[in-house]
């Protein structure tokens, strides 16, 4: 079981950094989600993975770690927040720019060398 | 009143000017002045205990693992910078009153004097060396803004940076001399430093820590390289070239060279350097001084001579010069700052302070003469005036210092050094006021109303007072002297007398007047040679240096950031996975504590589908709509695999927070193109997997080796699982932590997600409000309309279903206190509710039907949260102490009612706020010109046939 989360946070980081690495915006956001649940994850399971009891006191004796789940709810709703913002302001450049390239243009005496 | 109060008073007086701005001038002037009023009255409190040579001393702990306590200490030297500081606070504000134009913002010029006069006070009194350190900072960046308060003059932007830049290179510096000095002693406590001169003395690091914090006391006082800041930052309005720049800020460098003198002083290397810079200083400034024609710069220069010639005489090592610096203090502190404000008084009537177009003015504006005539003297070392009496002990000590082996060397250079100083006196006086007078001022000169000179008539008359009684300041003197020196060495018992006899220094003294009248009498040909002499242009210098500096920084900077994205991550993608590599070849693993757990089925086959999912978002990302589902997709899984994990909180957040990003992204894709083009090539795209790949194995590693192993100590969830039903009454532990534990950081959060939804709201402002305004109203969509906008199945299920979502995100808020959910969910919930009207009935619809604003919403949420939190004030209780009690009304059940509750009525608040609100502004942008909202929600679009028959055609 751990083996499946652990294999899971890493195929999760690794195509959320080879979107992020895209030219862009939308890939790059896409990207960043990915990531996020990458982090969520690895984050919730510091708190050791546990199956069937969840931190809900009952008369049962030992319980998952509840500081973790706590920590990665509001990251979870932030995260939310962000993307948000971040859609936005792509969103913004692209309709002011009519591009959706994640990177500045190349300066001019750079692209005179190239030729 | 309390030292705390005095250095807190100018602080919180700062915040008044501002406020008081539309009250009008007088108002606000007339407040910074009762603040200054009462900082001043409360340290006159303090007197009777400082006259008795105690130390007045508060302090509380602030950061005690870094030696940095709050700590404040009033004694006769802070005393004496604390009343100069403050008295001459009230005199320039009251001038300033007056010299400032109706056009400048008054508010804004005392805000600043105000934060600056609390530093400097703070400075004085601080007892602790790193809170000196604080508030020396904290004089660099408010001068910095007074410098530069006119913002419209280039010369005002560039003294102030130039000033910036110099004190605070100087400030770096002392940082590390001061470090220094308390790893020596192992204390940060000034009282302490002080009391450790040998032991600083014989440390090999002491040489270092001297040097160091000398450049920071240079800098600040503008000695010698390091003087050429102070003429430039002139630009400023005359009050605070009087304020900073004679009185106070200059000063901080000697005055922390009087505060650390019983522990650096008396070394050979203290004596060269200090005596040597403050020399060099004095002669320099003079002479430059002596040639400058406007009327601040040669008051600059000047200052900066008087300053070399105090850190010469601190320099000396003796008691008699450390009097002599002192007593010197005072008096410059007087002249001169009568002097600029004098220059200030012509400049404001003349509109000019150049020299060559003044002259005779002593008709036109007799007052103003009789001031700087004065002022001037005294600078200029005549009997009768107080500079005299302390230039003339300048000499005597100056007669006894043998430096380099030479016992003329410092006579003759301190003479060179009263003559040219008497020169350029008896130039302002002789080149401004005396003379014919001229028929081509640039305005009529006339003398200013009392207001403005006023300050400076006071300070005169302080000058002759002292000049010709000066047993009046001598026990003052002393009691500030006795402070310097620490009980190192006794108070000398010289007496300050206007008369001493026929002594060496009376002989220097004559030499350097009447070699100042001839200086005057042959001043044209003298200029001359000036003219052509080659000199080196300070500004000049010092503009290349930075030139340079910023050069070479951008040899580093350009290759790492030139402004691509993704070479930025790719860049810091590899320097994690560099040093990750590095702790873990060099670390050691512990052995695994955990057993792997099996695996069923039903968690293989989820397992399959993230990962399915994740790849083929890999592959098929350049169709966006595809992602879109592929990774609702990956979402979703996540939320199972909360649910396997054992926890159900996570799970119904993010699969709720999954439904509203994908909405979010929908909306945003509308205006998106819906592919993304092939542009880097194969050998790019196999770099960036072979990267992200690495990335990945890493993360997996990672993960798979601390989920195979115990925490190294037990975590504090055990403390949250222990109380959490004791102490916050509720069952389902997540939530008390989030409400109640860590409460604080929730409101943080909550705050945060308010600020992000008002940031969209604002871009989307900006946007509509721009030229993409234009753009967006004639946007031609890229797929063709549904003709039916509003399905009235849909309409109508979501209306019938509304209801029902509502009571559901009400009974998972209501319960999350002991079951799975709370304030964060069924927030997520009612936001999905009202978001599927939005969709189902349209933009126009729903939006008339919504009663408050979203930005209402938000602010309710976080000051109800807020609120509940500083409620517990009142019971006496920290910030956000939650209680709950339960009740019985029947017939319900009993049901617990916590205090927690209404705080998770907050989050519930701003989360629904601030998820609205987003989703709100992307859809505003959608909307278009020529293309009214429906009003019924079911309405059918008839234009949608026209345009189809129109493309078949």
């Amino acid at each position: 079981m751990e083996l499946l989360v652990a294999s899971a946070i890493g195929i999760l980081t690794a195509a959320g950094l080879y979107l992020v690495l895209r030219l862009r915006t939308f890939p790059v956001i896409m990207g960043v989600s990915l990531l996020t649940y990458a982090v969520n994850i690895f984050l919730f399971a510091s708190g050791r993975l546990t199956v069937g009891v969840p931190p809900i006191l009952t008369d049962a004796t030992t319980y998952t770690d509840p500081l973790p789940q706590a920590l990665v709810l509001t990251a979870i709703v932030i995260s939310f927040g962000m993307t948000a913002v971040v859609v936005m302001i792509a969103l913004g450049a692209f309709l002011g720019g009519n591009d959706d390239h994640v990177d500045d243009p190349k300066p001019e005496a750079d692209a005179g060398d190239a030729s | 009143m309390s030292l705390f109060l005095i250095v807190a008073l100018p602080f919180l007086g700062a915040l008044l000017p501002g406020l008081m701005n539309s009250a009008g001038r007088a108002a606000c002037a007339g407040v910074t002045f009762m603040v200054t009023l009462a900082t001043f009255v409360g340290l006159l409190t303090n007197l009777p205990t400082v006259l008795a040579g105690e130390l007045v001393t508060v302090g509380i702990d602030w950061m005690p693992l870094l030696g940095l306590n709050v700590t404040l200490m009033l004694d006769g030297l802070g005393f004496f910078f604390a009343c100069l500081i403050l008295g001459i606070g009230l005199l320039i504000i009251t001038y300033a009153r007056f010299y400032l134009a109706r056009e400048d913002n008054m508010g804004e010029f005392f805000t600043y004097l105000l934060l600056f006069q609390g530093a400097m006070v703070g400075i004085v009194l601080s007892d602790n060396i790193l809170l000196l350190l604080v508030f020396w900072e904290l004089t660099s960046l408010s001068s910095f803004l007074l410098i530069g308060y006119w913002k419209h003059l280039p010369e005002g932007r560039q003294g102030a940076r130039m000033a910036l830049t110099v004190t605070g290179m100087g400030g770096l510096a002392m940082i590390g001399g001061m470090m220094i000095l308390g790893q020596i002693v192992g204390s940060y406590d000034l009282s302490v430093i002080l009391q450790n001169r040998d032991l600083i003395q014989a440390d090999p690091l002491y040489l270092p820590a001297l040097i160091l914090i000398l450049l920071g006391c240079f800098t600040k006082s503008a000695q010698f390289p390091f003087h050429f800041w102070l003429p430039h930052a002139m630009a400023a309005p005359t009050p605070v070239s009087a304020y900073l720049h004679s009185a106070t800020m200059v000063k901080a460098g000697i005055f922390l060279m009087a505060r650390m003198w019983p522990v650096l002083s008396g070394t050979p290397e203290w004596f060269v350097i200090v005596t040597g810079a403050g020399l060099i200083t004095m002669v320099l400034g003079a002479v430059i001084a002596l040639f400058k024609h406007d009327l601040k710069a040669l008051l600059a220069f000047s200052t900066v001579s008087h300053l070399g010639l105090i850190t010469m005489l601190l320099g000396t090592g003796t008691a008699f010069g450390a009097m002599a610096a002192m007593f010197h203090i005072l008096n410059h502190a007087t002249f001169k700052a009568a002097l600029f404000m004098s220059a200030g008084i012509i400049d404001h009537e003349t509109h000019t302070r150049d020299i060559r177009r003044l002259g005779g003015l002593r008709h036109l504006m007799p007052i103003t003469f009789g001031i700087a005539t004065l002022a001037a003297l005294s600078m200029a070392g005549i009997p009768l005036l107080n500079g005299f009496l302390s230039k003339e002990m300048m000499l005597e000590e100056a007669t006894h210092t043998v430096l380099f082996n030479s016992p003329i060397l410092v006579p003759v250079l301190a003479t060179i050094g009263s003559l040219f100083s008497a020169a350029y006196c008896f130039r302002l006086i002789g080149h401004t006021f005396l003379g014919p007078q001229r028929d081509d001022y640039p305005a009529k000169p006339h003398d200013p109303p009392v207001g403005l000179w006023g300050p400076p008539a006071l300070l005169a008359t302080l000058v002759v007072v002292i000049g010709v009684a000066p047993f009046l300041a001598e026990p003052f003197v002393k009691l500030v002297t006795a402070s310097v020196l620490g009980g190192v060495v006794d108070v000398p018992d010289a007496h300050f007398k206007i008369w001493h006899g026929l002594t060496t220094a009376l002989y220097m003294s004559i030499i350097a007047v009447g070699g100042g009248l001839l200086m005057l009498a042959i001043f044209n040909p003298a200029l001359r040679v000036w003219d052509a002499a080659p000199r080196p242009e300070a500004k000049r210098i010092f503009d290349a240096i930075i030139a340079a500096s910023v050069s070479l920084a951008r040899k580093f900077i350009a290759p790492l950031h030139d402004g691509s994205f993704s070479r930025y991550a790719a860049i810091m993608a590899v320097t994690v996975l560099a040093v990750g590599y590095h702790a873990w070849t060099t670390g050691t693993v512990a052995p695994a504590t955990r057993i792997l757990q099996p695996t069923n089925f039903v968690q293989v086959a989820g397992w399959f589908m993230l990962v399915a999912a994740t790849v083929g978002l890999v592959f098929l990302h350049r169709d966006r709509l595809l992602s879109l589902i592929l990774i609702g997709i990956v979402g979703l899984m996540v939320s199972v695999g909360f649910v396997v994990f054992s926890a159900p909180d996570l799970a119904m957040t993010q699969l709720t927070v999954e439904v509203v990003t994908i909405i979010l992204l929908l909306l945003a894709l509308n205006f998106l193109p819906n592919k993304t083009p092939i542009e880097s090539s194969v050998t790019r795209r196999t770099i960036d997997g072979v990267i992200a790949v690495a990335v990945g194995v890493a993360a997996a590693g990672l993960s798979y080796h601390y989920m195979l192993r115990d925490t190294i100590v037990p975590s504090i969830s055990e403390y949250h699982l222990a109380n959490s039903y004791k102490g916050g009454g509720g069952t389902n532990v997540v939530n008390v932590i989030l409400v109640d534990f860590r409460g604080f950081d929730t409101f943080g959060e909550i705050i945060v997600l308010g600020i992000a939804a008002l940031l969209i709201y604002a871009l989307t402002e900006t946007l509509l409000s721009g030229p993409v305004r234009a753009r967006l109203l004639n946007r031609k969509p890229d797929q063709p309309r549904a003709g039916n906008m509003h399905p009235m199945m849909m309409v109508v299920m979501t209306r019938v279903i509304m209801p029902i979502v509502l009571m559901v995100a009400f009974y998972i808020f209501w319960r999350g206190h002991n079951e799975p959910g709370g304030g964060f969910i069924a927030g997520l919930v009612a936001s999905i509710a009202i978001v599927m009207q939005y969709m189902a009935s349209g933009f126009g619809w729903t939006s008339a039907r919504v009663r408050y604003p979203y930005h209402g919403v938000i602010g309710a949420g976080v000051l109800i949260a807020g609120l509940t939190g500083i409620g517990s004030w009142f019971f006496g209780k920290p910030f956000l102490t939650s209680d709950y009690t339960y009740v019985r009304i029947p017939p319900f059940e009993k049901f617990e009612l916590a205090t927690a509750a209404l705080f998770d009525l907050g989050v519930f608040l701003a989360v629904v706020g601030a998820v609205m609100l987003s989703l709100e502004s992307f859809s505003r942008l959608a909307r278009r010109a020529h293309v009214d909202d429906p009003d019924h929600p079911m309405d059918i679009d008839p234009s949608r046939d026209d345009e189809t028959t129109k493309a078949e055609a």
